[in-house]
């Protein structure tokens, strides 16, 4: 990948824009792929747990082409947009909402060999550009002019609020172990034992800190389809509201292949199963992840607001907290 | 100094937890309500009115589309009011029947209930495990009547079809059933930590506002007055078994939960007993004359619905139709006391609140 280091560090030219496309393509169409049957396996899976099928009728017996058929209904559909909505914002909001999303992936490594940038920061850049998406949110239920909207952009506000802090020092904890900002380091840190058995309370905070993250039950409260009815997007239609269902998926796959890399060992095998190819040790971990975030979603009630920032501050902060505490000592005297 | 002001939003008609179309016009001060005022009237028929031009047979199926979650006891009110009124003796096979029709539509509409407060509450899975036991009453009650929700089943002096064959051990296996899935329901919810967060306490009110207010049913019982109408005025045949009423301690929507919860399995028992005692043979009709005409006066029934107290108050003039007939319909008085209980809290309490009074909005409108 040294080619790929040597690229980015290149001036940005006409010559090289052609090279930028080109490797970025593969990744985009992996993720879009990986969106489009998340979508499906999720409402497989939610119909397995609910006593019914899901889609089974678009694109064969299981549903294959149901996605890409609600995604093709979506361009078709009218762009409608209220009148008293903010022009500019109401724009804006789906961008700001999913370029992040995109610009995330590009600290994932999946293997050794498949990256893209290996820098040194990258867990710091990783939480740094995940937080802007909130914006987006609060963007679109301001810009919506739409008080379900609006309050729904407040919620995920505060919801970002509460949640990125405890989410940042749960990491804390892995940082001082492996003693990097360096994803791939990180990964290679785990090759005898993943960080889910040295980190336990850190994942465990980290686990219910990307939840509400992701924005999904039982903290989907800027949502909250029952009580928001559907929240900040309320007032989008069309292909604006594809880019922020595309934005929480193509989250959903970045928050959990960043699980799978920081807490289950990435690529590593399980000791003696070495023969299995890297990639797809990553691709066990990352479904089993991927489907844990929609079991969540099958079984649990959604919280109230107040007993969510409840939560946060009194009950996930300070866990985090004594957690730092912890794996620093247990840093000194055993490692 | 950031300038605050209130919000007024605007819940409902087309809300989706509003179980039907009810508007509810909030004053919100950020999340927090000030001030909550329902208006009601969108699913307004008239049914009173229309009933005064009706034959007494012709107004049962109007009755069936109030509240559509227990046509059942809907259907009952209206022929137990002509037949006290006219002083009316129902076949024991009837009687039999309409009690077992009554409590498989209790539990089909606590289901409902139960499925629904869920999903408001912001999972969906329950929903469609209170949706499957409850196709299976709706089968049930099909194959009586021929029809899955407006039933139109009973008539002035017993019911219109008598049970299929092998109709009654369909039921009788349908309950052991039904007691496994009720402990499976609470398995998957009772005692779930964020759902008990988001119900103890909430929607709060004591013995003393519940009988201000004229709250009825599980909305009553909660706040731990023992009060049903099968147990204290037992019309029909219900003096002849043996259940409790389940009652709360708190008043809360917990407390609500529960009750509803222990009162399908009270509904259970009845309908065990219903269907041991079932009389062989017998006819479902009494003796009714070709046109039911009424004698001059009046008469006020109630009996117990899933909902509350349901009574019907007829004004005979000695006609064929009604010269006046009024419903006492209990989700109409059980959301009197909405505005009281939702001042100060916020939006998300707003939906446990409603949901748990379990109203129906075609008995609200009437």
């Amino acid at each position: 990948m040294k080619w790929m280091n040597e690229l980015l560090a290149s001036e940005p030219a006409s010559s090289n824009l052609f090279t930028f496309i080109l490797i970025t393509m593969p990744l985009l169409s992996i993720v879009l792929g990986f969106v489009t049957y998340a979508i499906l396996a999720e409402r497989k899976v939610l119909g397995y747990m609910q006593l019914r099928y899901g889609p089974n009728r678009t694109g064969g017996r299981f549903g294959l082409l149901q996605t890409v058929a609600d995604v093709l209904k979506l361009l078709i559909k009218e762009d409608t947009r209220p009148k008293q909505a903010d022009r500019a914002l109401f724009w804006l909001a789906p961008v700001i909402a999913f370029v992040p999303s995109f610009m995330v992936l590009a600290a994932i490594p999946f293997t050794e060999s498949i990256l893209f940038a290996d820098f040194g920061v990258g867990l710091l850049y990783f939480i740094a550009i995940s937080g802007i998406s909130t914006l987006g949110m609060l963007t679109a239920g301001w810009a919506s002019n739409n008080k379900y909207a609006l309050m729904g952009g407040m919620r995920s506000a505060a919801q970002m609020i509460s949640y990125e802090i405890p989410l940042l020092m749960s990491l804390i904890g892995v940082v001082l172990f492996a003693g990097s900002l360096n994803l791939v380091e990180i990964v290679e840190q785990q090759q005898y034992v993943p960080y889910i058995l040295l980190q336990p309370i850190g994942f465990i905070i980290f686990f219910i800190s990307a939840t509400a993250e992701l924005n999904r039950i039982p903290f989907d409260l800027p949502e909250a389809e029952s009580e928001l009815i559907a929240g900040y997007h309320v007032e989008y239609s069309g292909f604006r509201f594809a880019f922020f269902m595309l934005s929480e998926y193509v989250y959903l796959f970045a928050m959990s292949a960043l699980i799978t890399v920081l807490f289950l060992g990435g690529w590593n095998p399980i000791p003696g199963l070495g023969f299995i190819p890297d990639f797809i040790w990553f691709g066990i971990k990352f479904s089993i992840v991927v489907y844990v975030f929609m079991w969540i979603r099958a079984t649990w009630p959604r919280l109230r607001a107040d007993q969510l920032m409840e939560f946060g501050w009194k009950i996930l902060l300070p866990a985090a907290m004594a957690n730092i505490f912890l794996s620093a000592i247990l840093k000194e005297l055993f490692f | 100094m950031i300038r605050t002001e209130e919000m007024l939003l605007n819940v409902g008609p087309q809300h989706p937890s509003t179980h039907g179309v009810f508007r509810l016009v909030v004053k919100v001060d950020g999340e927090i309500i000030k001030e909550a005022t329902p208006v009601i009237g969108y699913l307004h028929r008239g049914t009173e009115k229309l009933a005064e031009d009706l034959q007494y047979t012709q107004i049962i199926p109007y009755t069936d589309r109030m509240d559509y979650l227990s046509a059942m006891t809907n259907n009952y009110v209206i022929c137990h009011a002509v037949e006290t009124l006219m002083d009316l003796e129902v076949p024991e096979r009837a009687e039999y029947l309409r009690v077992i029709a009554m409590e498989l539509g209790r539990i089909a509409s606590h289901l409902v209930w139960y499925g629904t407060y869920l999903m408001d509450i912001g999972t969906t899975s329950p929903f469609l495990y209170a949706f499957r036991e409850r196709e299976m009453i709706i089968n049930l009650l099909n194959e009586l009547c021929g029809a899955r929700l407006t039933f139109n089943y009973m008539r002035i002096g017993g019911v219109k079809w008598d049970a299929p064959d092998g109709w009654i051990d369909k039921v009788r296996d349908f309950i052991p059933y039904m007691r496994e899935q009720v402990k499976g329901y609470h398995e998957l919810v009772t005692g779930n930590e964020i759902f008990l967060n988001r119900v103890k306490g909430v929607g709060q009110y004591t013995q003393e506002e519940a009988i201000q207010y004229s709250l009825s049913g599980a909305n009553l019982r909660c706040t731990g007055i023992p009060y049903d109408l099968r147990k204290e005025q037992p019309y029909s045949i219900y003096d002849r078994f043996d259940f409790h009423v389940p009652v709360g301690e708190t008043g809360d929507a917990w407390s609500r939960y529960l009750c509803r919860m222990s009162e399908m399995e009270e509904s259970l028992k009845i309908l065990e007993q219903a269907v041991d005692q079932f009389p062989e043979g017998g006819k479902t009709m009494g003796k009714v004359p070709r046109i039911i005409k009424p004698p001059k006066g009046e008469v006020y029934v109630r009996i117990e619905s899933p909902r509350g107290e349901i009574g019907c108050y007829i004004a005979s003039d000695g006609k064929k139709t009604p010269y006046r007939l009024k419903f006492r319909r209990p989700s109409f008085y059980n959301l009197q006391i909405l505005p009281k209980l939702l001042e100060g809290e916020n939006m998300a309490n707003l939906i446990a609140i409603l949901g748990g009074v379990d109203i129906v909005l075609g008995e609200v409108d009437g």
